[in-house]
């Protein structure tokens, strides 16, 4: 990807204004905005599938080695996609660990996607954060740390210059239930209702921060009741019915864009996989739970609305699934082929320029490794290349 | 020309700027009907309005968070903490996010906010209104951080940091916000950042300091000079990345260096110039190099000149150093 093309900062140019227009989808919305056509819906379960077969590729490739870590979307596919199908190109993408397949729906490429899971040459965040940490400023996706509820702020932040500014840009913030108790939640909530900023806080309710339950988060009888007392709506939704969650997010974000400020959606789902590949969930969660919870599979059950409703068939979905496969499957061949990144990256990027001490210790660094005779791999378990 | 103090000059360098670009926003607690606490944003509020001139909620980590968002959104905030000792509810946001935000994202987005912050003690405020952390700061990758000791400074310097494209920490030196006098260009001029300013050219000891500390150290070495050592002084301005050849160079002429702050001493900055000197001045140093510092103590109430680093303990550091003999 052209580094010009994603530093680009929001123009006021008229042709990127009617671009930033365009929406992401290919068919023009219903007279009823917050209800999904067929196509759209077949769109919005693509998108879903996609992230689906994906992430079980990676799971299997951190179990080969192949990559470091991963945190699958599985069980989230409709909360996470649903939602960000209510966006417009032009809107923006605040996410936590699980929204990196928003990416891919609003058109980032697969490849530069998984060369980031691999922390390669590829990755046009130079394989600086670790796996499912991606960023694209061509779609508008911001960087996201791992400090939990520590880019709601920047939601609120991002969406309240938005409006200073005159813009109609609306923001999503994503978020989990664990980052409900997190000071920055509080004060992003607080910050945006305040000052009206065109800001949608989705929550993924998935009832499991690694391994503490959602009931040991709060006390509170809800997630989306907290909104109440900030001074915004609050709506909870089920999370695996990409319908139910397009409907409230879509309504929660025409809301912003026409000036009526924040809303917290609350999207009940489940987290079906562990926290991330580091995680074993065997040791605190009843399988009974997650048994039951697989039966509400929003994948599966989209795909036998889509077919009970005539827009998709077997046929159909077995064409897709394979599809998709051969199109994962060939990014990943591309993606992982790719050297690691260059030594000198290790130095850019922490300031604009490069002041005396960043030269000084990139010299030593290079000196070092010269005189190291090429590899500085050190001698604990992991410290090889 | 005008006779501006320090925190008028502080006003002027954010109107002149703010009337330069629109982008411009200033945001905190009381700064923007009552102007701020210690009236740095005084007026801004009738000449800006309520859209740039923003009073906030009371939460430091929602300002110096809501002030990352609207930078990626590419506006310029300026977030203003009350006290440097209130910072530390934001201080996740300026390490964890703030100040790295152009690295984690492959530098797609940058986060060029201007944190102005009031520090250090003199002025009667305990513990939670004296305090130097500084240090913590520049610990951290990605940020800059500057402390000017004078209007001139001060106003040039905020001007060059408004225009930076990396994150800064502004450190004003509240102690001397009203006692600083001096003449101020009016309109746009900038100071660069990264360089320090030799105010006394002297060959016997260098004292290397920075905000209130310098006039504290303009009288230890007037007493010095009548003692017949001659000191050079050199005020820091930008304090990281900080200019490393004029302290060098400076080092090497004198051989004997003096380093004063506010803050407590362990893994403060003085240590930093301590280590970079002497690694690159070894064999010209004819003294260690000293630190004359707060004391490694929580910043006392009633104590307080006990504490600071001021004139007496300074010159006690240049004799100290000038008499030193190898």
């Amino acid at each position: 990807m052209a580094r010009a093309a994603v530093k680009a900062k929001p123009s006021k140019s008229a042709k990127s204004k009617a671009a930033a227009k365009r929406t992401l989808h290919a068919v023009p919305r219903r007279a009823d905005p917050f209800t999904l056509g067929g196509q759209q819906k077949v769109e919005v379960y693509t998108s879903m599938l996609r992230i689906r077969l994906l992430d079980e590729r990676m799971m299997t490739l951190q179990r080969q080695g192949r990559i470091g870590f991963y945190g699958t979307c599985n069980g989230q596919e409709a909360a996470t996609i649903a939602s960000a199908y209510a966006l417009r190109a032009s809107d923006w993408i605040v996410p936590a660990l699980r929204e990196a397949g928003a990416m891919l729906m609003r058109g980032f490429p697969l490849v530069p996607y998984l060369a980031q899971v691999f922390g390669n040459s590829g990755d046009i965040t130079k394989g600086r954060q670790m796996p499912s940490h991606p960023a694209g400023r061509a779609v508008n996706q911001v960087s996201w740390g791992s400090c939990i509820g520590s880019q709601l702020p920047h939601a609120m932040g991002a969406a309240w210059a938005a409006k200073l500014q005159g813009h109609d840009t609306v923001v999503i913030g994503y978020l989990g239930d664990g980052a409900t108790s997190s000071n920055d939640f509080h004060v992003a909530m607080n910050f945006a209702a305040v000052f009206q900023a065109p800001v949608v806080f989705v929550c993924q309710n998935n009832h499991w921060s690694i391994s503490i339950p959602t009931h040991k988060q709060t006390a509170s009888e809800s997630i989306a009741i907290k909104a109440k007392a900030y001074g915004m709506p609050g709506v909870k939704v089920d999370g695996n019915d990409a319908d139910a969650v397009y409907a409230a997010v879509a309504e929660a974000v025409a809301r912003a864009r026409s000036g009526g400020g924040p809303t917290l959606v609350e999207c009940e789902t489940y987290r079906m996989g562990a926290h991330s590949s580091s995680d074993d969930p065997t040791r605190y969660r009843d399988q009974a739970e997650v048994d039951a919870w697989k039966k509400r599979d929003p994948i599966e059950g989209y795909r036998a609305r889509l077919i009970a409703e005539g827009h998709w068939s077997a046929k159909k979905d077995e064409a897709l699934r394979a599809e998709l496969l051969e199109q994962i499957n060939a990014a990943i061949k591309t993606a992982e082929a790719l050297p690691p990144p260059d030594h000198d990256t290790l130095f850019e990027d922490v300031y604009f320029d490069l002041p005396w001490h960043l030269q000084e210790q990139r010299a030593q660094f290079k000196a070092a490794l010269q005189r190291a005779g090429g590899s500085l791999a050190g001698a604990l378990p992991g410290s090889a290349h | 020309m005008a006779t501006l103090n320090l925190l008028q000059a502080v006003n002027d360098a954010l109107r002149v700027e703010m009337r330069r670009d629109n982008r411009v926003v200033v945001l905190g607690e009381d700064v923007g009907k009552f102007g701020g606490v210690f009236r740095a944003t005084a007026g801004l509020y009738e000449e800006f309005g309520p859209q740039r001139v923003i009073d906030t909620p009371l939460a430091e980590g929602g300002i110096i968070g809501a002030a990352i968002g609207m930078a990626l959104y590419g506006m310029k905030p300026v977030p203003e903490i009350q006290f440097s000792d209130f910072i530390y509810p934001g201080f996740d946001q300026i390490v964890s996010e703030l100040s790295k935000m152009r690295f984690r994202s492959g530098g797609q987005y940058a986060c060029p906010v201007v944190v102005r912050t009031p520090f250090g003690g003199g002025i009667k405020g305990g513990h939670y209104h004296s305090q130097s952390p500084e240090a913590l700061f520049i610990h951290q990758a990605g940020l800059k951080v500057v402390a000017p000791s004078n209007p001139y400074d001060a106003k040039g310097l905020l001007l060059s940091a408004l225009r930076q494209p990396d994150p800064i920490i502004f450190f004003e030196p509240k102690r001397v916000y009203r006692a600083s006098k001096g003449d101020v260009p009016e309109g746009d001029y900038e100071v660069p950042l990264g360089k320090a300013q030799v105010l006394r050219a002297g060959e016997d000891v260098t004292v290397i300091t920075y905000g209130a500390m310098v006039h504290e150290a303009i009288d230890a070495i007037a007493k010095a000079e009548a003692q017949g050592i001659d000191c050079e002084l050199i005020d820091l301005r930008t304090l990281w990345p900080l200019d490393i050849d004029c302290l060098v160079e400076s080092a090497q002429k004198t051989g004997r260096v003096v380093v004063v702050h506010e803050a407590p001493r362990t893994c403060g900055l003085g240590g930093e110039i301590s280590a970079l000197l002497q690694e690159r001045c070894f064999t010209h140093l004819e003294a260690p190099i000293l630190r004359v510092t707060g004391w490694d103590t929580p910043f006392p109430y009633t104590l307080e000149n006990e504490y600071l680093p001021l004139a007496p303990r300074i010159l006690q550091g240049i004799e100290d150093s000038a008499a030193y003999i190898a």
